[in-house]
């Protein structure tokens, strides 16, 4: 399967065309280009896709492939970096997340992008972005992993920062690049500790659960912690950094200031799960060696899902609102990786129900990306159309927009759990998982759950129902070349839930059967509904004035979740008050006078020193042949005398 | 007769094929058939890379006189290489100054080439000899090649008085070494060595000649005036091209013949090193004239080289080979540049270069990153061949030696900088005109051009380094003396231990510690 290759080297062809013929090709034409190889990648993902789950494995358990690996830089015998392919179940599913919702990006951006300045260099970007993200999730060691990581970083601060003119943009970008690039580097310390003890950086032998590989780090602690958890943990912060975890989560919002499609692709399903996919792959080193580290990951995650969820719950830019909801899911897809066990393959070659967490939340990241999306794209459309971010411009928008309106309702359902749409069977799988661990985990989920179907129809209701609002032109449904991939998204997230998705990917690689809990599906869905209800009671006429009892009723609690709980400002202070003044300004001082006394000491010292050297270039031959002689004659002496 | 032993010459047979075909080619074609020798001449040169490329194992002919392995062929190739994109940057240059002794350049600038594959693949002192004499007495005459200018004039006298110089002293050295061990045979030398004075001071000075050619500080007083003053092809020639063969010769001879003295040689280089890294930084800064700031830059160059010298492993060796060909792609890239520049505006000072980026910007971009890779700026291939080299050193236990040689390239960055801060930011009223270079300098910068993006990246080429030097140090007479001894004691006349199937086999086995402890 080597040309999967080219499910890399695609993208990157457009990115480099695109990017340095820039402005000689037409807008349109670039468009075309990038579109037309995003279409092709795409095929090639289904292919693969196709190829690699229609092949039975061992025992039917899947296989891992490489179908290229090209040795980059080595160090020791084991100790190489490689740059290659892996192609597993997540990785493939991966691929096909990616493309998809790529090339639904490019072909939506022809319309919402039409006419802007720049046209060829946001393709040219999209490009880039499409070939670093395919690289991470393909990478056959953390390395390289790394790598791509960082690009698929760079990608992301560019298009945030697409409208580099204004103001809000570059501060975004830079905020988003900035955090990310701090967690990274946790990331690499986690990466150089655990390489360091286990002397490779190959996902094959990291995950092969082989106890060797880590008996060097045994015993080791650091500061109370083994090594080894340290290591990890490390790394999660990584992962926490790009999948916006609290406390790093604060760059996710502000990264709305990118085009609409970006924030489709990037900060709701591709980039933004990487952080889930690292966990994901690394599962068996967590599992087995550090599980402690594990279920910190899964609280962390249910604290940040619940927090995002009430945040959301008081936005009114509809970005926002989706950004925290974006935030919000990805809690639930790590809480199920924290609470997930390793599964084991039974007589019938079935996995058993240990697994169940790792496949729920696989699922959810799979059917998560594409209605997200499909809410992303729509709430383009209706930016699109009204010119503003906020709710209170919106309203009554069924009817000039029918299309947008019936798929943003379909994603609304599928992100608040109600059958039969892909959400809902993805979370039902997570709510069970964690009921399964601990049941007051459960219940918390569940709560989620409910604040989500809430807070979706509050925006629903808010931008669809509602009193309209007063435009100076006249609203009109979206072009096609935008709500193509809006009915193809919805058509996606309408059957995705009925995939057996445990036969394809699992904590194993066996088969798994998906079954529904009842109990923990009841509940959900008829929670789901009460929310949907309340959300109907108190937006859909627009003239209510129970919204703002309640507001008052819970007073300083919706202020504060307004602010998003003053983390901003936490982060402000830190940075400003503390870092700033405490440490950079007596370091700023110190560099001033005592660092750069110190090199400008030995750049006057240097000047002299050329100066001191100079009598050896007389330009004379006899100086030269008596300089030669003299030294060699010196070197003599040292060589004999040494 | 055995003829076997030709068969392994096939890179210098090649090379003589080369020159005596150009060589009758100039003298006996008609006039109109001239008009192709330059492209014919490259072509042909193409062909005889192409044979250096054939693969070789570690052999030894005539006795033990030539010797050849992976590595020696792989310096081979580079210093062709390198030969051939200076002729491909010179073209334009004998083509309107020169037209009439076009053959002669060609024929001085292979037959020194020649020379230097016998460095590299000598096996006896006298081999050597004579391989840094033939390397020589033409370079020189190259050095003066345009005779009616003062300075390349004067360059080559003092070229070849300096040379004279350097070779006596190396002779001198020779002489001693003979005197004190009776052989000038390679790989019989190692077991006679017990490191008296004699053979201390028939080593330093033997390498007299050697530092000379790599123009290590203090054997480099030369290097500025002549580069100056010679024509820019052929110092960008010297500055590469005869370093190479220089560096691995030293190599070779300093691991495979003195290995055992390694306690008496190696404060030598340790000093050379951060004298040449050091001072030459020091000159560097000051130089307001691109030939001389490059001979300087070349000089610190090589003190990184001789680093590898010091590491006196495999690392070491592939450090050189790779640092050489990095190296090679980066400061032809500079000379190129420097000479299509110094056509256009008359003069070589840096002050022509200011804002160069606003007439010339692919020229500019190019000399940029050559001026980065020479400074060991990430992503460039210089990154990874100082990366390399430094490295090899360290796992020798020379964190001092490194730790100088690492703030040295913190200075070097400010003055390579400087070139590129005159082309890019420097304000110039009047810089020099946009101007089309000539299709044969062209290719050579694009192959310049790939060379220094892509022999950094592509890991490609430092793996096969390795393999090859590996293979080389495995294979070749680079086992402990002990080893060495057992073989002798098996062939007890000396001069026919050669014929060494078995002595290769044997060391062979012995796996590598160093010969040093």
């Amino acid at each position: 399967m080597e040309y999967t290759l080219f499910i890399l080297i695609l993208p990157l062809i457009g990115f480099l065309s695109l990017g340095l013929l820039g402005t000689r090709l037409k807008g349109k034409t670039a468009g075309y280009v990038g579109t037309a190889l995003l279409a092709a990648t795409a095929i090639l993902a289904y292919i693969t896709a196709w190829q690699y789950f229609s092949t039975p494995g061992v025992d039917g358990i899947r296989p891992t492939l490489i179908p290229l690996n090209w040795e980059w830089m080595r160090f020791t015998e084991h100790l190489h970096i490689d740059l290659g392919i892996l192609l597993d179940p997540i990785s493939v599913m991966m691929l096909v997340v990616i493309s998809t919702v790529s090339l639904m990006v490019h072909i939506y951006s022809l319309g919402y992008m039409e006419g802007e300045k720049g046209f060829q260099r946001y393709y040219a970007f999209l490009g880039l972005f499409t070939f670093s993200m395919c690289g991470l999730v393909v990478a056959t060691n953390i390395f390289q992993m790394y790598i791509f990581w960082e690009l698929v970083g760079v990608s992301s601060y560019l298009l945030i920062g697409f409208y580099y003119t204004k103001p809000e943009a570059v501060a975004a970008s830079k905020k988003a690049f900035i955090v990310t690039r701090f967690a990274d580097m946790f990331f690499l310390i986690g990466i150089l500790l655990l390489s360091y003890f286990t002397k490779t950086f190959d996902f094959g032998l990291l995950c092969s659960g082989e106890e060797n590989l880590f008996a060097s780090a045994a015993g080791k602690t650091f500061m109370g912690g083994a090594v080894l958890s340290w290591a990890m943990a490390l790394i999660f912060i990584g992962a926490a950094g790009k999948s916006a975890m609290f406390p790093l989560h604060i760059w996710l919002p502000d990264a709305m200031e990118g085009p609409t499609p970006v924030s489709a692709l990037i900060h709701a399903a591709t980039m933004v799960v990487a952080g889930v996919y690292l966990v994901a792959r690394l599962f068996p080193v967590y599992y087995f060696f550090t599980p402690e580290v594990l279920h910190g990951i899964a609280y962390v995650a249910a604290f940040t899902a619940l927090y995002a969820a009430i945040v959301a719950c008081v936005q009114t830019d509809i970005k926002r609102v989706l950004a925290f909801s974006t935030i919000s899911q990805i809690g639930f897809m790590l809480v199920a990786l924290g609470v997930s066990g390793m599964g084991t393959v039974e007589a019938n070659g079935l996995e058993s129900h240990e697994g169940l967490g790792y496949m729920a939340s696989m699922f959810h990241l799979f059917t998560h990306a594409m209605f997200k999306a499909l809410l992303f794209m729509g709430a383009g459309a209706i930016i699109h159309t009204v010119h503003s971010n906020e709710m209170s411009r919106m309203g009554g928008l069924r009817k000039q927009m029918p299309i947008t309106h019936i798929t943003f309702l379909v994603a609304c359902l599928a992100i608040a759990g109600i059958p039969p749409f892909s959400g809902f069977f993805s979370k039902d799988e997570i709510l069970t998982a964690t009921f399964m661990f601990k049941p007051w985990l459960g219940v918390t989920m569940t709560f989620i759950a409910a604040l989500t179907a809430f807070y979706m129809f509050r925006l629903y209701y808010n931008i669809f129902w509602g009193k309209p609002a007063q435009h100076d032109h006249p609203l009109h449904e979206a072009p096609s070349s935008m709500t193509s991939p809006l009915v193809f998204l919805a058509l996606v997230t309408v059957v995705a839930g009925f995939i057996p998705f445990g036969k394809f990917v699992s904590s194993t690689g066996a088969a798994y059967i998906i079954h529904l809990d009842w109990k923990v599906a009841l509940t959900s869905v008829i929670i789901a509904l009460v929310s949907i209800f309340i959300a109907w009671k108190l937006y859909c006429k627009g003239s209510s004035k129970v919204p703002d009892k309640v507001a008052g009723f819970f007073g300083p609690l919706y202020t504060a979740a307004k602010h998003r709980f003053y983390i901003d400002e936490v982060y402000q202070f830190i940075t400003h008050k503390i870092i700033f003044r405490c440490i950079s300004q007596p370091l700023a001082w110190f560099d001033r006078h005592v660092i750069d006394g110190i090199l400008n000491g030995i750049a006057w010292i240097t000047c002299r020193g050329s100066l001191a050297f100079r009598w050896m270039q007389t330009g004379q031959l006899q100086s030269y042949a008596l300089l030669l002689l003299c030294g060699c004659l010196l070197l003599l002496c040292i060589g004999l005398f040494r | 007769m055995d003829f076997s032993g030709f068969l392994m010459m096939r890179d210098e047979i090649s090379l003589v094929a080369l020159i005596l075909i150009l060589l009758l080619y100039d003298l006996f074609a008609p006039a109109k058939a001239r008009k192709v020798f330059q492209p014919l001449a490259c072509l042909l040169f193409v062909v005889q890379i192409v044979i250096t490329l054939l693969p070789v194992s570690s052999l030894e002919a005539f006795g033990g006189m030539y010797q050849t392995t992976p590595a020696a062929s792989l310096a081979k190739t580079l210093m062709s290489a390198g030969t051939l994109l200076v002729f491909l940057f010179s073209k334009k240059w004998i083509e309107e100054k020169h037209e009439i002794a076009q053959g002669e350049f060609y024929f001085l600038t292979l037959c020194t080439l020649l020379g230097m594959y016998f460095m590299v693949s000598a096996g006896h002192f006298l081999m050597f000899f004579i391989g840094i004499e033939l390397a020589s007495i033409p370079l020189s005459c190259l050095v003066s090649f345009s005779k009616k200018d003062g300075l390349s004039a004067e360059a080559g006298a003092k070229f070849i008085l300096n040379a004279a110089f350097a070779s006596g002293i190396s002779l001198f050295g020779i002489s001693l070494l003979y005197g004190g061990t009776g052989t000038l045979y390679f790989s019989d030398m190692p077991v006679a060595l017990q490191g008296t004075p004699l053979q201390i001071a028939g080593m330093i000075l033997f390498a007299t000649g050697l530092f000379f050619k790599m123009s290590l500080i203090p054997y480099h007083s030369w290097t500025a005036d002549v580069y100056q003053g010679a024509p820019t092809q052929v110092s960008a020639y010297l500055s590469v091209v005869s370093k190479t063969a220089a560096a691995v010769a030293l190599f070779t001879i300093f691991i495979k013949v003195f290995g055992g003295m390694a306690a008496s040689w190696r404060p030598v280089l340790y000093i050379i090193i951060i004298l040449s890294i050091t001072i030459a930084n020091l000159f560097a800064i000051k130089q307001k004239n691109i030939k001389r700031f490059l001979a300087y830059s070349s000089i610190s160059q090589a003190g990184y080289i001789v680093l590898g010298v010091v590491a006196a492993s495999p690392q070491g060796l592939t450090g050189i080979l790779y640092y050489m060909m990095v190296y090679m792609f980066a400061n032809l890239a500079a000379f190129g540049v420097a000479s299509l520049v110094e056509r256009q505006c008359g003069n070589a000072e840096i002050a022509s270069y200011n804002g160069l980026y606003k007439t010339n910007p692919w020229l500019s971009v190019l000399m940029m990153f050559a001026m980065f890779s020479l400074a060991g700026i990430p992503p460039f291939a210089g990154f990874f061949s100082k990366f390399f080299i430094f490295a090899s050193a360290v796992q020798q236990g020379y964190y001092i030696l490194v730790l100088i040689a690492l703030l040295n390239t913190i200075i070097s960055l400010f003055y390579y900088l400087l070139i590129v801060k005159a082309m890019f930011i420097n304000p110039n009223e009047s810089p020099l005109p946009r101007f089309r270079s000539d299709s044969y300098s062209r290719i050579a910068m694009v192959l310049c051009f790939f060379g220094i993006v892509l022999s950094g990246i592509v890991s490609f080429f430092y793996n096969k380094t390795n393999d090859m030097a590996t293979e080389s140090m495995e294979m070749c007479g680079l086992s402990r003396p002990k080893a060495v001894e057992e073989t002798l004691d098996a062939n007890p006349v000396p001069g026919q231990t050669l014929n060494t199937q078995g002595s290769t086999a044997m060391n062979a086995t012995a796996s590598w510690p160093s010969v040093l402890e």
